[in-house]
């Protein structure tokens, strides 16, 4: 799905959080969101999900206007940046918990629900995992598991906040390479936010790279890794992907 | 890690005469009242307790302490969940004094609480003239003992609840939200889930304050022998009348609860603290 970020600004109070910003992501594209912290990712990731509103600007989803749906109208995959796993839940249940809240006439019967777990658990590669409790998984089956529950709706994107952010630097090579090869397979257009320029440039189609300021967040530049690398557009990127 | 243990036997006088003089204090204070509530009540046989427990003023107090806690344990419950959850998840003007108003009742003799609602609902009172030509009778009946229970417990289910919805922090609905759940499936399968220990050991406490109830309620009941009699205030009376016998009956009832509260306390609390 094609989305376009049009002017959307957000304050909080009387904090601003993002100076309008302008962005299009092609369909199928893996995006990152690069910049520092308080640079205004999170808040835009959270916009695109339908968590938080803007204060102005529209969001549209293959030329439609969403600015106004809502969260559940939206079918965001949506990986929080602690996972938010439901903590007393197997992980099977996890997984199927966006089909078992579906309205009775478009729940999928039980069968069908454990098939379609059992095949997310395998695109994790995490087969025999599914009756486990979160506490009992490693960081790196955590975030994957989420994941996979985030995939279960069959959603029209993915948004990952710091996907790889509580993970020590060996797991996070690993889970790096599983996130490219879940895109490629899925073809979903996905958005992840990261503050590691490694992590954005090596792993994704399309780099935003983004830094904050009193008036707000807002994008320095958008342009392929190695683009970005060769003709970074301003003082702030050239240092910020040298650091 | 082993946490460190003295071994009294081994060790010297002190913490041993410490140690004899809390387990003594404990049999003193705590145990002794209890063996001798069931030692009196049954003193003069199983019959005579019998009688004394099926004396219809006696059921009539079970009753109405049973029916008292029916209604304000669920109130008290729906209560302490919202009030948690509204503290827990929003920010909004006059949120800290909320927080100070949900405990006020623990900071408050519950005689204060019964004569603010007789000053209210009285036949003198604010509201009085009002309920009067209204034909209803708040005072001296099942309402103003529910009214003044309420008050009393109502902080019980909120302050368990809430320190538990604050450190859990509101990821895991949002999450659910974004699985595409509706405002209600998210409580139902993911908050109440969360929060359920922390609820039912709030819920317990309730009931047990619900059922034990005096100062607050003596002041609205009127004590009308058989009919606003609750069953705290059925034994003031009995002993009053000096039948001792009847007073410690009644009395063992109110002890045999307490002690269900107390397992069901403790059994709740280990859960909780997973
Ligand atoms: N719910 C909120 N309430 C108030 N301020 C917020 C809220 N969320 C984010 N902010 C502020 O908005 C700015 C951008 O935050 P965020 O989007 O989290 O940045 P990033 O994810 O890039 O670190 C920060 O100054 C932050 O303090
Ligand atoms: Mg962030």
């Amino acid at each position: 799905m094609h989305i376009e970020i049009d002017e959307i600004a957000k304050t909080f109070g009387t904090t601003a959080a993002l100076h309008p910003v302008s962005l299009s992501l092609p369909s199928g594209a893996l995006v990152a969101l690069l910049g520092p912290s308080g640079s205004g990712k999170t808040t835009l990731l959270r916009i695109l999900g339908g968590l938080e509103f803007p204060t102005s600007g529209r969001v549209l989803f293959d030329g439609q206007d969403a600015t106004g749906l809502s969260v559940q109208e939206r079918r965001a995959g949506f990986v929080f940046q602690s996972y938010a796993l439901f903590r007393h839940m197997t992980v099977f249940d996890n997984i199927a918990y966006g089909l078992n809240a579906r309205p009775r006439a478009s729940r999928p019967n039980k069968v069908e629900v454990a098939r379609r777990v059992t095949r997310l658990l395998d695109l994790i590669q995490l087969p025999d995992i599914g009756a486990r409790y979160p506490s009992q998984l490693s960081g790196g089956q955590r975030q994957r598991v989420a994941l996979a529950r985030a995939l279960a709706i069959e959603p029209r994107m993915l948004l990952l906040d710091e996907p790889f952010g509580a993970l020590d630097a060996k797991v996070r090579k690993e889970l790096r390479q599983g996130l490219r090869d879940i895109h490629d397979e899925t073809g979903l257009t996905t958005v992840f936010v990261t503050h590691d320029q490694d992590e954005a440039m090596e792993l994704a189609d399309l780099v935003v790279v983004m830094s904050g300021s009193q008036s707000g967040g807002r994008i320095e530049q958008i342009g392929k890794p190695q683009d970005i690398r060769s003709k970074p557009a301003s003082a702030f990127v050239r240092e910020f992907i040298a650091a | 890690m082993q946490a460190a243990t003295f071994n009294p036997t081994q060790t010297s006088l002190v913490p041993r005469l410490l140690i004899g003089l809390a387990v003594a204090l404990t049999l003193l204070i705590v145990v002794a009242p209890l063996v001798y509530i069931f030692a009196r009540a049954f003193g003069e046989g199983w019959r005579v307790y019998a009688e004394n427990l099926l004396n219809p003023a006696t059921l009539h107090a079970v009753w109405l302490t049973t029916i008292t806690a029916l209604i304000v344990v669920p109130v008290n419950i729906a209560f302490g969940i919202s009030a948690a959850w509204v503290v827990a998840r929003f920010r909004f003007p006059g949120r800290s004094l909320l927080v100070t108003a949900i405990e006020i009742p623990f900071s408050i003799s519950p005689i204060i609480a019964g004569i603010c609602y007789l000053l209210l609902y009285g036949r003198q009172g604010l509201l009085g003239p009002w309920l009067a030509d209204n034909d209803l009778q708040v005072m001296f009946a099942l309402p103003g003992i529910v009214l003044v229970t309420m008050f009393v417990t109502a902080p019980f289910v909120a302050r368990e609840v809430l320190p538990l919805m604050q450190a859990q922090g509101s990821d895991q609905e949002q999450a659910a939200v974004t699985l595409g759940a509706s405002g209600w499936q998210v409580f139902r399968r993911v908050t109440l889930p969360n929060i359920k220990w922390a609820l039912l050991y709030g819920a317990v406490l309730c009931t047990a304050r619900a059922v034990g109830e005096f100062g607050g309620v003596s002041v609205v009941s009127g004590n009308i022998r058989g009919q606003t009699n609750t069953l705290p205030l059925h034994v003031e009376l009995l002993f009053n009348d000096l039948n001792a016998t009847g007073a410690f009956a009644a009395a063992s009832v109110l002890t045999l609860l307490a002690l269900v509260a107390l397992v069901a306390k403790t059994v709740l609390e280990a859960r909780k603290a997973r």
